[in-house]
């Protein structure tokens, strides 16, 4: 793709890069939002955020709630007719969202972050310690307590976490691969 | 048949009957399944979206065991078994990042290990000697399967199934004397993780399912993931004893007649007692 602002273009080169997606090859088809389920719940349908990028468009790309709403179902990708994972594309999106503190759906970022120190210190989830972490900190306390009760009550949320022996390696790969 | 087990962090909490349904399952189907020890979280999700190295290093220390345990890697969760799958295939096609992450985990891959799903591991058995295990056909069971997204897509990583119109679910529910309508919606999305952040958007994606099996009649939805089963029967409007959610591994344990049954049933959301007693399935 040419540009004339360097911008874009290294917007664009970078998601392209770091997807590894043949973004340029998109035409329009969208048959990736006609596939979508979440097109209901998001303000760009997929095929409107490969154009975003195609056209350099960072900000409106990295600050949409689209790119976080996306559940990874890849069916986008599996239908595409020019070989476009959308999915890897919007997994890049986020990434680069954090990097630029740009980040709309901030629960979502705040789940996965929750969930990874729980990985973090354990090597596996501890989901009772780390839903009540979530919902503390994201203010939402009430919505799901009687359906965690249930859950508790059925023994399905153990109490207690488990950690792994080896936790040391799982730390050594968590700081190998945080840049 | 003996196979490393990796059973993930939901199978051990919030999707227990998965875990002791599949165990029992396969015990009863000829097939050993070893816990992978020390198994570690595949990062789920939350390292896809935040951190591409993570996310295929954390589920590369499962393939790093997997391969000392010397055995091929059955994963019942549908999440887990992506994750795992996917860290794989790059490990096996990426010789760059091969590297990275044999430095980044410590090990050497050799790829000796296939990483496999439960379900592909018992639709690959002989149908009819299944058949000939059913000690309680499921006759009068009318159901829809499921199966979600990830175990058919992307079809290069997982080379499993019709990416469009997946069967092999339906196979074996149809040999444990079932009988499984099919309809348009197998490998559509329940909204996964975003039930706990965003319950709007996976209560509008659990309807639509919902709805869709009414349609066509279905009495009870069959699964192969934990979010599946659990976004199915929490985030529906209302909560009664209408289309249950099963794992196919319970139906197999049904069908087979294994002591345990009762016990995963209890554990449900939405309790399928009442349409298995209405088809004299259940006491």
């Amino acid at each position: 793709m040419s540009f004339i602002d360097a911008d874009k273009r290294k917007f664009f080169n970078e998601v392209k890069e770091k997807s590894g997606q043949p973004i340029e090859l998109c035409y329009q088809c969208q048959k990736c939002a006609s596939g979508c389920i979440a097109t209901g719940f998001a303000d760009y349908y997929p095929n409107e955020i490969i154009r975003l990028v195609q056209l350099g468009q960072k900000e409106r790309v990295l600050s949409s709630s689209s790119i976080w709403i996306c559940s990874s179902c890849e069916t986008c990708g599996v239908r595409c007719p020019n070989g476009i994972n959308t999915a890897e594309v919007m997994d890049t999106l986020k990434e680069m969202a954090i990097a630029a503190g740009m980040v709309k759906e901030k629960n979502i970022n705040l789940f996965h972050n929750t969930f990874l120190n729980s990985v973090r210190s354990y090597g596996r989830v501890y989901e009772m310690g780390m839903m009540v972490t979530y919902k503390i900190k994201s203010g939402d306390m009430f919505s799901d307590i009687p359906v965690g009760m249930e859950m508790f009550r059925k023994g399905k949320m153990p109490v207690l976490p488990h950690r792994i022996k080896a936790i040391g390696k799982i730390k050594d790969i968590f700081n190998n691969t945080t840049r | 048949m003996k196979l490393s087990y990796y059973p993930g962090c939901s199978l051990k909490a919030t999707a227990k009957e998965y875990d002791m349904s599949a165990q029992d399952a396969c015990q009863a189907l000829g097939i050993e399944l070893v816990e992978l020890k020390d198994w570690v979280c595949c990062g789920a999700t939350s390292a896809h979206s935040t951190n591409h190295l993570l996310s295929v290093a954390l589920p590369s220390r499962n393939v790093a065991l997997a391969q000392e345990a010397g055995m091929d890697l059955a994963i019942p969760c549908s999440a887990c078994y992506s994750r795992v799958k996917k860290a794989d295939y790059v490990l096996r096609n990426n010789d760059d990042m091969r590297q990275e992450i044999e430095k980044i985990v410590d090990f050497k891959y050799n790829g000796s290990s296939n990483v496999v799903s439960l379900l592909e591991v018992v639709s690959q058995l002989d149908i009819k000697a299944i058949k000939e295990k059913v000690q309680k056909p499921l006759k009068g069971l009318k159901v829809v399967c499921f199966y979600g997204c990830l175990l058919v897509r992307p079809p290069q990583i997982t080379r499993f199934d019709n990416t469009e119109n997946p069967m092999s679910m339906d196979k074996i529910v149809q040999a444990l004397g079932a009988e499984t309508i099919q309809w348009s919606y197998k490998t559509d999305c329940c909204g996964a993780n975003l039930g706990l952040t965003s319950t709007n958007v996976v209560q509008g994606m659990v309807k639509r399912l919902i709805d869709a099996a009414k349609e066509v009649e279905a009495m009870a939805i069959v699964t192969a993931c934990p979010l599946c089963q659990s976004n199915l029967e929490m985030r529906r409007e209302e909560r009664g004893t209408d289309l249950p959610t099963f794992y196919f591994t319970e139906l197999i344990g049904l069908a087979l007649d294994l002591p345990a049954t009762k016990k995963w049933f209890n554990l449900h959301l939405v309790n399928p007692n009442p349409l298995l007693q209405s088809l004299s399935l259940a006491d």
